[in-house]
């Protein structure tokens, strides 16, 4: 839903990021408003998970120019717990197996650590309980899962899915989801896309980072954008993504080499 | 790097002459092995980073502790003033519960009546079985066993009954000689509870004897809490007759030092032996299990895991020795050793021992070393918990798979949080 007096939720300004000796963005703008979906598309290799772990503070990642702002707020400079607990959400491509934590401990932790900050009671055992129970529907999960160790032997739709559980908890204002659609077979993106799609609204916003048009059959992006070599390329709706799927990639390629050829000008981004 | 070898034997020599003259003459019914056990101790070298089993421990706290500790000041410390000796009368099913007092000096029996299927050994049975255990598992002479010989006054020995279930839980505080000897007739069952608890400098000495009749089952959980001007030496004996089934899971923390040494003999094989071991370590803390298991027989299985947290400048040592002799054909045994570093200066010794003669064998060993996971944390942090409460749940987790094992009397003993688990920066 675009809305152009929406309040803007996060404004990426050139962002440049390393991972050891490695440059990955080289430049990234991106401005989202509240009640937006984007799709971040590309080749493997072109940032994208880089993007998404950088907004989430991975250790591994330093941001070496650019910057961030997260409600008016410098993002680069808090810590990941706190990026979580104001609202930013990352759904990672491989949720972490945790053996020995409990799941439902795991969540309440979490759900409580995000309450806190916005000024809610904390919720006890017999409380949360019920709230898990009532947004595992979001996910249609088993509730047996809540009791096994985090992600502990789950296979890949069901880290997936507990993926989209934490979510539902969180209630983030910007979730970030890294190829969520990966591993997944068609009912389980089903089921995926449809807690996304029920926790999106006008007041957050959701930034989908994808390799295929099948995830966008089931939600449908309000901005689609091309990244290559660290930067976004071209943005336009979600004929973009249909335009991809059928000429593939090598466009971009041609692109990106024009654009080196010439001198180099910052891309005007939606 | 072998760095402080504070105890120089000249040091631990002398320090076992004085303590040896702070004792109380010999007393009461363990007297004879008293007497033996100081003879042997003036003449036995102490432990000294030459020989193997010592390399990497170090006793030089032993000279720090006050001297005469044998004699404990008072019985019952705090937080387990009202667990008075008492019987439990047991409801339903479920077995009988004992729980005592052990402060190696009063009668923990007396005024008692035992429940259904636990007696006291005679004096002449005890005669005729104490150091039994100790001789099988080839511990008899070894340095921290003859301390206890020399020291401790009096044996708690309990039989239990052919067919019978009993649990039992012992509690013991502060500084002590305490010697146990077990016997399970066939098939009798014992869940054992154990609580070593040390809020002060001071010795605490246990030497455990426990004989498994065939079809026999003991169920050992061993707690053991300390202090860091305290020293533990433990040696637990155990002999296991065909079909029995041993799981003894002992967890140490908080001690200056804590040496535990469980010996397993498998008298014909064809038993079941499961252990597990947790010790944690800070500051200049120093844990160490030496376990010994030996196969006399075919078939005997073993399932071992041994855990370690090491952080600020502690140490903790780790070696499993597993004896399978040619008897010992068709045994299943695996071992494994994981440790967690979570300090640069900590330290992590770990050592599996294989001696394996026979050759229609299993026996799987494995040793790692490791710090909290990076991408573990990460993802914890990524979902609002802080680093320091993201680390305590990651160790929780890692100390869980040993705790969890414990019966549930010794489980309610070691309260995570009172593992003093610390985190530092990576």
């Amino acid at each position: 839903m675009i809305r152009p007096e929406a309040p803007v939720l996060l404004e990426i300004r050139d962002l440049h990021a390393r991972v050891e000796d490695k440059a990955i963005l080289k430049g990234v703008n991106l401005t989202i408003r509240a009640g937006e979906i984007h799709a971040v598309m590309g080749r493997n290799g072109s940032g994208k998970s880089t993007l998404s772990k950088v907004l989430a503070g991975h250790p591994a990642y330093s941001v070496t120019a650019g910057s961030v702002s997260y409600r008016g707020e410098n993002l680069l400079e808090m810590e990941p717990e706190q990026r979580a607990r104001l609202g930013v959400f990352l759904g990672f491509q491989y949720p972490v197996e945790i053996p020995g934590v409990s799941n439902l401990e795991f969540l309440r932790v979490a759900t409580n650590a995000r309450r806190a900050e916005q000024g809610h009671e904390e919720l006890d055992t017999f409380a949360f309980e019920d709230l898990v129970r009532e947004r595992l529907q979001v996910v249609q999960m088993d509730p047996a899962f809540l009791d096994r160790s985090v992600n502990e032997g789950f296979s890949g739709g069901e880290k997936k899915r507990n993926e989209i559980l934490q979510m539902a908890l969180l209630e983030p204002l910007v979730a970030i989801l890294d190829e969520t659609d990966s591993g997944l077979d068609i009912d389980a993106l089903r089921i995926v896309a449809g807690g996304v799609n029920q926790l999106a609204g006008p007041d957050n916003a959701t930034l989908l980072i994808t390799h295929y048009q099948r995830l966008l059959d089931a939600i449908t992006p309000d901005y689609v954008h091309v990244m290559a070599a660290g930067r976004i390329l071209r943005t336009g709706d979600k004929e973009l993504a249909l335009e991809l799927e059928q000429r593939g990639y090598d466009w971009v390629d041609q692109e990106l080499a024009a654009l080196d050829a010439a001198a180099r000008q910052p891309l005007e981004v939606a | 790097m072998s760095a402080s070898v504070t105890a120089a034997p000249a040091g631990l020599a002398g320090w076992t002459h004085r303590w040896l003259d702070a004792l109380p003459a010999p007393a009461g019914a363990l007297a004879p092995v008293q007497e033996r056990g100081r003879r042997a101790l003036a003449e036995l070298p102490p432990p000294s980073s030459r020989q193997e089993d010592w390399r990497f421990t170090d006793l030089g706290l032993l000279l720090q502790l006050p001297l005469g500790s044998a004699t404990p000041a008072a019985a019952a410390v705090e937080p387990f003033a009202a667990a008075a000796s008492a019987t439990t009368a047991a409801v339903g099913p479920s077995p009988v519960v004992l729980r005592l007092q052990l402060d190696g000096r009063l009668d923990p029996l007396a005024d008692l009546t035992l429940p259904p299927g636990l007696m006291a050994l005679s004096p002449g049975e005890i005669a005729q079985a104490l150091g039994h255990t100790l001789a099988a598992t080839g511990c008899e002479r070894h340095w921290p066993v003859e301390l206890n010989h020399a020291a401790a006054e009096r044996v708690l020995a309990l039989r239990v009954a052919s067919r019978s279930a009993v649990r039992l839980e012992l509690l013991s505080s502060g500084p002590a000689p305490l010697r146990l000897l077990l016997v399970l007739e066939e098939k009798a069952e014992l869940e054992l509870s154990q609580l070593l608890h040390a809020d002060a400098p001071g010795l605490t000495s246990l030497v455990m004897e426990a004989h498994l009749g065939r079809g026999a089952r003991l169920r050992h959980g061993l707690v053991a809490r300390g202090h860091d001007g305290a020293a533990l030496l433990g040696h637990l004996a155990i002999e296991q007759e065909p079909e029995s089934e041993l799981q003894l899971t002992a967890v140490s923390a908080g001690w200056g030092l804590a040496r535990l040494e469980p010996r397993v003999l498998q008298v014909d094989g064809q038993a079941s032996s499961t252990l597990r071991g947790l010790q944690l370590v800070q500051g200049r803390q120093i844990a160490d299990t030496h376990s010994h298991i030996r196969f006399n027989g075919p078939e005997g299985q073993l399932d071992q895991l041994h855990k370690a947290v090491a952080s600020g400048q502690g140490r903790s040592v780790f070696n499993g020795a597993v004896r399978v002799p040619r008897a010992a054909q068709r045994t299943n045994a695996a071992q494994l050793s994981r440790s967690l570093l979570l300090s640069d200066r900590a330290r992590i010794d770990t050592k599996p021992e294989l001696e394996i003669v026979a050759d229609d064998v299993k026996c799987a060993h494995g040793a790692t070393v490791s710090s909290l996971q990076t991408d573990e944390l990460f993802y914890l942090q990524s979902r609002g918990i802080d680093a320091d409460q993201a680390a305590q749940l990651l160790q929780r987790a890692f100390c869980e798979e040993v705790l969890r094992d414990l019966p549930a009397a010794a489980r309610a003993w070691c309260p995570l949080e009172g593992l003093q688990l610390v985190s530092e920066p990576a």
